[in-house]
């Protein structure tokens, strides 16, 4: 969706395209599809697991769907068919399965924290949440119904402040590239985001007692159609090789 | 007077496709030109010209004292401060507005205040015989009345110039005659110079004092309708305009010319007529011929003209004629200037039609 | 025997009409599902809450100031294509008409490396006024403009090129100047297809999401319209982002209707 970065939606277009072809001699081979659904800001990490759990699993592909984890909650519900659902948030998780879409217990497989992102240099000169509330500034954050939308929101009521926000993204890789194309002079995103755009963006701390540490849940899906490939991929996620490419992308293990 | 107000042309319009312009027309105030030719000649590319909507490549335009283009100068005036009035083919009155307001439109572009405007707007239509259509839109009248508004519309800032672009070929055959007399009565009111443009040479000789003929974008030939007529300087104009053209007073299947009274096969017509007889309708015998032609003279041979396979014989008193024959008709006939030969017309071959 | 004839001709082949019937389908069928979801008894209080009022103001605001400055600039525009004979015109053709065929997120990052804040005249413009483009209603404004003028633009070039030049000519023969020529012959006679390029547009603005989202951002009250609100209410609100759908078909189909007499005239 709008979330995915240039080089994952192309790799993810390759991965299609890739289905389509092996679907087309599926008679000679066993390949299987792994389609899994993942909130954008997992959108690096997400990609480089893609790669190792494919050279661990010859013959499976995984395709990413990556997007705002509640517009992919609405893909779900609305019956889209994917194998496993990521969500930035427990709440979306939590509407999934209420809707009895997950099978089994989602599992948090990772954490992560809050950080202003500013265009790289700093020009506006933020030196933490207060300055969100400078009316000169042009200030975005997430859309309230995505996971960085309701952390930011938190993080700024633990800091006591009352941002000027300017723009409500629809997502955080929407919001985190128009900062750092300079358009925005602030916004709240996630520490990995930030991680991922270094050169382009620069991060400012938030303190850890207003901090919000977003839990990540991850599930196979009631009606995936590889349930099996759905749940090597989760175990692939959950075991130390997973972690390490989710901490190397600046993650925090649970 | 004359000379002051009068049109001095040299139009010199190159058009895509190799096609030029150039043609000179002189037409004193008063006095009614006609440029007559057939479709694609450069008539209409001529009323751009002059009225100011095609720029000149060379030539000179001048009306009365006034040089209106003259490339060679730099001189151009726009359209709207010529003081042209067009009836344009098919007469472009504009749709979206009623006659009174499409009489008044030259008035109004001129800052003539709406009231004004609108007052001697409506002189035009009692004049014209538009009363009761004031309030109508173009799509709504006939073309009679379509032509009418038009010619208001174009009379009414009192211009110094009229051109008229085919102003009868919109309309059908039963209202021509009319119109074409109303529109000769209009002609002559307007005291500057007249330039009527025409296909039809029934319209020219009719409508016109001079006749300009013009074919590929030259004038072929000018004089008057007689000269024209009489004199055709190529075949194509004798194609064109060679018709015999006979102005007479028709009553019970006879038209009174003043001299010979024709027999003529239209037996209800009556009044001023037109009577046309193409050449070739005409038969030339060395005796009184015998039989049905009841349309018979003996005259003389005045001038004998050759075009290519065609020979064309023209006659002398009682009446005046062109007559086409063969070659072969002429060798057999032995004809010669102011030899002595006999005319015979079928009484069903002379065309008439009301004048 | 022509009886028969006729007979045979007044009824249409089959496969077509299956076809048609399809075709139809894929309109009416979204719309079916709109209202299937609808919760009618809720209808009023969702429609009045402030976030719908703010987003249908700004939904109108922008919509008709976006149609407003089409006028002003794209008649001109269209005037010059279907008059002005210069090099390149059809290039300047395409070049208007790519709005129509790039997806609208293309243009709204188009528009923010040109006109942002960093852009290529957004740049120099703000350290000249300190004005700023995105993230404002005047964002929205030109955001809608960029997608929905094309409508304007080809409607009327269109309209021109078939007007009869004869028209214009004989007003300036009966002293009309140039502008008196547009104005009372020109433009009354184009007006049909004037009217239906402005509905046109108009529409096209009032549905505008992707160029407004990716330029001017999304904040209610300021920036966020009907589609955005709709876009942002259909992850949290199911029920506001179908009631906000509905007022758009509501309002859309309302227009259309009221103006198919022009509409299909000139098109």
């Amino acid at each position: 969706m709008i979330a995915v970065s240039e080089p994952a939606r192309a790799r993810a277009v390759v991965g299609f395209a890739a289905v389509l072809v092996v679907t087309g001699c599926a008679g000679s081979g066993n390949q299987s599809t792994v389609l899994v659904s993942a909130a954008a800001s997992l959108t690096d990490a997400f990609v480089e697991i893609e790669a190792a759990f494919e050279e661990a699993n010859p013959g499976v592909d995984v395709v990413l769907n990556l997007g705002g984890s509640s517009a992919l909650r609405e893909q779900i519900l609305g019956g889209a068919p994917a194998d496993v659902f990521a969500s930035a948030n427990p709440s979306n998780m939590a509407q999934v399965r209420e809707a009895g879409e997950v099978d089994g217990e989602p599992r948090v497989f990772i954490r992560n924290r809050l950080q202003i992102a500013v265009p790289a240099g700093n020009p506006a000169g933020v030196t933490g949440p207060a300055d969100l509330a400078r009316e000169e500034l042009l200030i975005g954050l997430c859309a309230e119904a995505v996971p960085c939308g309701e952390f930011g929101r938190q993080a700024l009521a633990n800091a006591g402040v009352s941002a000027a926000v300017d723009t409500r993204e629809p997502d955080v890789r929407a919001l985190l590239t128009k900062i750092g194309a300079g358009e925005l002079d602030a916004g709240i995103v996630y520490v990995t985001d930030v991680a991922s755009s270094v050169g382009e963006v620069d991060g400012v701390d938030i303190a850890d007692a207003d901090n919000v540490v977003a839990e990540y849940p991850i599930a196979v899906l009631t009606g995936a159609p590889n349930r099996d490939g759905a749940t090597d991929f989760v175990e692939f996620v959950l075991s130390d090789e997973g972690r390490a490419i989710l901490v190397k992308h600046g993650f925090e293990s649970p | 007077m004359t000379s002051r107000s009068g049109l001095d042309a040299h139009l010199v319009i190159s058009r895509g496709g190799g096609f030029t312009l150039d043609a000179a027309l002189k037409i004193e105030a008063g006095d009614t030109v006609a440029l007559l030719g057939p479709n694609g000649a450069g008539k209409s590319t001529a009323v751009g010209g002059l009225a100011g909507l095609i720029p000149l490549d060379d030539g000179r335009i001048a009306l009365g004292d006034r040089a209106l283009d003259d490339p060679a100068r730099g001189v151009f005036v726009s359209p709207e401060d010529r003081r042209i009035g067009v009836v344009f083919q098919d007469y472009v009155l504009f749709p979206h507005l009623t006659v009174m307001d499409n009489i008044a439109f030259g008035l109004r572009s001129r800052n003539v205040r709406r009231r004004d405007a609108h007052r001697r707007a409506a002189e035009w239509v009692e004049r014209l015989g538009l009363g009761d259509l004031a309030g109508r839109k173009p799509p709504a009248l006939s073309g009679g009345q379509a032509q009418r508004v038009a010619l208001a519309r174009a009379l009414i800032g009192e211009p110094e110039l009229l051109l008229l672009d085919e102003p009868l070929a919109a309309l059908d055959a039963s209202t021509r005659v009319e119109l074409r007399r109303t529109l000769a009565d209009h002609l002559g009111q307007f005291p500057g110079p007249r330039l009527l443009i025409t296909h039809e040479p029934t319209e020219a000789f009719l409508l016109a004092d001079q006749i300009h003929v013009i074919e590929g974008g030259a004038i072929m030939q000018m004089g008057t309708a007689e000269d024209i007529r009489l004199r055709p300087r190529s075949r194509y104009i004798a194609d064109l305009a060679g018709s015999n053209l006979i102005v007479g007073t028709a009553s019970r299947g006879t038209v009174g010319t003043g001299t010979v009274d024709l027999q003529v096969g239209d037996t209800y017509i009556a009044g001023p007529v037109l009577a046309t007889i193409h050449p070739r309708a005409i038969s030339l015998h060395l005796h009184r011929p015998e039989g049905s032609p009841r349309n018979t003279w003996e005259t003389t041979v005045a001038r004998i003209e050759h075009y290519g396979d065609r020979v064309r014989v023209q006659t002398g008193a009682p009446l005046p004629l062109t007559a086409e024959i063969t070659p072969n008709a002429e060798r057999a006939l032995q004809l010669r200037e102011r030899s002595a030969v006999w005319v015979s017309i079928k009484a069903t071959e002379i065309g008439v039609e009301a004048a | 025997m022509t009886g028969l004839r006729k007979r045979r001709v007044s009824r249409p082949p089959l496969v077509l009409v299956a076809l048609a019937v399809l075709g139809l389908a894929v309109f009416v069928v979204p719309l079916l599902g709109l209202l299937a979801r609808t919760p009618w008894r809720d209808l009023p209080a969702l429609l009045t809450g402030e976030i719908v009022a703010d987003a249908l103001r700004l939904s109108m605001v922008s919509s008709l100031a976006a149609t407003a400055l089409s006028a002003v600039v794209g008649v001109p525009l269209a005037w010059v294509l279907a008059r002005v004979e210069f090099p390149g015109r059809s290039i300047v053709r395409g070049l208007v008409l790519l709005p129509l065929v790039i997806p609208p997120v293309v243009g709204g990052a188009a528009l923010l490396f040109a006109l942002g804040r960093r852009g290529l005249i957004g740049e120099p413009l703000n350290q000249a006024t300190g004005l700023v483009l995105p993230f404002s209603t005047w964002g929205v404004v030109l955001a809608v403009t960029f997608v929905a003028m094309p409508f304007l633009v080809i409607t009327v070039e269109g309209a021109l090129r078939n007007l009869d030049s004869r028209y214009e000519g004989a007003a300036a023969t009966l002293g009309a100047k140039r502008w008196t020529v547009l104005r009372r012959v020109t433009f009354p006679m184009i007006a049909p297809s004037l009217v239906a390029g402005l509905v046109l547009t108009w529409a096209r603005a009032l549905g505008e999401f992707g160029a407004t989202i990716t330029f001017a951002g999304n904040l209610p009250g300021r920036t966020q319209t009907l589609p955005l609100a709709v876009f942002v209410a259909l992850e949290s609100d199911r029920d506001t982002a179908v009631a906000l759908s509905l007022l758009m078909v509501a309002i859309s189909l309302a227009v259309l209707v009221a103006l198919r007499g022009r509409w299909w005239r000139s098109l």
